[in-house]
């Protein structure tokens, strides 16, 4: 996995990106719960502080008044934690969001296990799960910074409500500079062969999926790696085509067993394909630790996920 | 306020009552115990202060209204369709399948209809919003938020509260209407402290009015542009009396949502219909 020497976070890049659409359209405004020096949103306040608002700590009044902007005719980027942006937020985004048709941008910092520092109350292990239950909500979960300015670009000429996944402190870039991403469509990131596809998406997830590509690669078997960052509307034609031509399915979800990405593409498989098929996502509440003890105790680490492949190829 | 304006007021806060009962009635039931406490404060507004424009409903230059008590929707509605928004005789359609009139506000179906509102308290931080892009835009227009007692119990009215003061949203103003009564019950038996709503926003830091939520003299004082200090958010306290004007429901207690028959019907029209001929002799 290259990382590239003087590289950026991926929080300075999804800012840099707001600011870029900030300078080409007046109506983007960001807000923040008292987390712009977490987030990285203080970068763009720096340079456009009447277009920053720090609301404080109140996740709930903050996406209420995104959706007043938005029915004012501006475009909000609100960010929190994901935890708090989802969980704690949700009828707002519900209600005065999604359900009254408005255009607003949700950033959830560090989803899933990226809250290992934390624990169990900051890991949104649901998010996805609750954000993809609300009709229309678009969701990406970005794994490489290379994803966000094509992917914030789309989301200028689509208005709606969208969910970012931001894993916000990495420097890693899983792919080549300039590769490139449309959102709604999954990324191949590895096709070995056609023994198996391993389906995953986020930073965490994907660089355990590509670790695990390349271990099985080793023992010779040779497998497909999509990934999914745009976790919804679904790019249902790459799980079927996935199932059409390889011989095994895994996904890897840095979120719950439940409701996550796995569930999508089941939601997608059920009824259509004997494909062997098995997900692994997150079981029980979360717990602090570093990232690498995390992902052993949920079975989400390259080797769990190799031998998952293995276990359904009978190899 | 000229007396011909406060007569002119006080007809169509009671044309308010009597098309949001019979859309109510027409649907079967409805909360008119906290339509009927708004009617003066509703008539006020889009009778005289607000700038509004029935053939271009959603202009970004015009005063905005959100109804965060967003189950008295058909009070609202009753006063958008006598300002000339849609036929009044569609009112009657109320929830019934397809409609574009659910009685919780919903700005994607309604014209007229500024903000989708039904979860309490939501609607205090999306007004807040559209107070700010106003500011932002630089459009010289306020944005009116209804809230209702019972719905002070939400924290999120707090947090706009804040926010509000923080961001000095001038050209927001908050009406809370004051009607001491809740779905269980008084307000003084679940979280009585809303009572003192006023004290409570002054402690926030806004600007505070209390008025009879029943003249529309005192309402439309209160309503001017000049009252209070600049730079400082107004919330305006409607004292007011769940149910008010029809004998059945005024100042009764477990008024908050009301089945309506055929014969309660005509009882209410008459008794609304004996003001409203009373006042348009005296003009």
């Amino acid at each position: 996995m290259p990382i590239i020497d003087g590289a950026l976070e991926m929080r300075q890049v999804f800012y840099q990106s707001v600011g870029r659409l900030a300078a080409q359209d007046e109506r983007v405004v960001v807000l923040d719960a008292d987390l712009s020096s977490s987030s990285g949103a203080n970068a763009f306040a720096a340079n456009y502080p009447d277009r920053f608002f720090n609301c404080g700590i109140q996740e709930a009044n903050m996406v209420g008044v995104a959706a007043g902007l938005s029915a004012g005719g501006f475009i909000p980027f609100v960010h929190s934690f994901a935890a708090f942006i989802s969980r704690r937020a949700l009828d707002q985004v519900f209600v005065s969001c999604a359900y009254a048709g408005l255009d607003v941008r949700l950033v959830g910092s560090d989803p899933g296990l990226a809250g290992h520092a934390n624990g169990g109350t900051h890991m949104a292990l649901e998010d996805v799960a609750l954000m993809r239950s609300i009709p229309g909500v678009v969701i990406v979960d970005f794994s490489d910074p290379g994803m966000i300015d094509p992917v914030l670009d789309a989301s200028m000429r689509q208005p709606g409500v969208y969910y970012f996944r931001l894993f916000r402190k990495t420097r890693e870039n899983l792919y080549p500079q300039g590769t490139e991403f449309e959102l709604g469509t999954a990324y191949i990131a590895k096709d070995y062969g056609n023994d198996a596809t391993i389906i995953s998406a986020g930073f965490i997830g994907m660089r355990e999926a590509l670790k695990a590509a390349d271990l099985l690669r080793r023992d010779g078997v040779a497998v497909r790696v999509l990934d999914m960052f745009t976790i919804a509307p679904l790019d249902a034609g790459a799980v079927l085509a996935a199932a059409a031509q390889t011989r095994a399915i895994v996904t890897l979800d840095n979120h719950s067993i439940t409701g996550g990405l796995g569930s999508a593409v089941a939601e997608i498989l059920a009824g259509r394909t004997a494909t062997p098929f098995r997900r692994l996502g997150a079981t029980g509440f979360g717990e602090v630790g570093t990232l690498d003890y995390v992902l052993e105790k949920f079975g989400l680490n390259a080797a769990a996920v190799a031998a998952t492949v293995r276990g359904l190829l009978g190899v | 306020m000229d007396s011909a304006l406060e007569q002119e007021l006080q007809i169509f806060a009671e044309n308010i009552r009597l098309a949001s009962l019979r859309a109510v009635a027409a649907a079967g039931g409805g909360h008119l115990g906290g339509i009927f406490s708004m009617a003066e404060a509703l008539a006020v507004l889009y009778g005289d202060v607000m700038r509004v424009n029935p053939r271009n409903p959603a202009a970004p230059e015009r005063d905005k209204l959100v109804l965060s008590k967003g189950h008295c929707g058909p009070g609202l509605f009753a006063a958008l369709a006598l300002k000339g928004f849609f036929p009044l005789e569609d009112l009657l359609t109320l929830n019934q399948n397809g409609t574009l009139f659910p009685s919780h506000c919903d700005r994607q179906k309604t014209p007229g209809v500024d903000m989708t509102t039904g979860s309490l308290g939501q609607g205090a931080s999306s007004a807040a919003g559209i107070a700010l892009a106003d500011q932002l835009a630089r459009r010289a227009y306020r944005t009116f938020l209804i809230l209702g007692d019972g719905e002070l119990d939400e924290g999120q009215v707090w947090e706009m509260a804040l926010f509000a003061r923080q961001r000095k949203l001038r050209n927001l103003v908050a009406l809370v209407d004051l009607n001491g009564q809740q779905l269980d019950g008084d307000t003084r038996d679940i979280c009585a402290g809303v009572a003192n709503a006023g004290a409570m926003f002054a402690s926030f830091g806004w600007n505070m009015l209390a008025v009879d939520g029943h003249s529309v003299r005192e309402i439309h004082a209160a309503l001017q542009p000049a009252a209070g200090v600049p730079m400082q958010p107004t919330a305006i306290i409607l004292k007011t009396i769940k149910g008010r004007g029809w004998s059945r429901l005024e100042g009764k207690p477990k008024v908050h949502h009301s089945v309506v028959d055929e014969a309660q019907l005509r009882e209410a029209e008459a008794e609304i219909t004996r003001r409203i001929a009373s006042l348009q002799a005296a003009v």
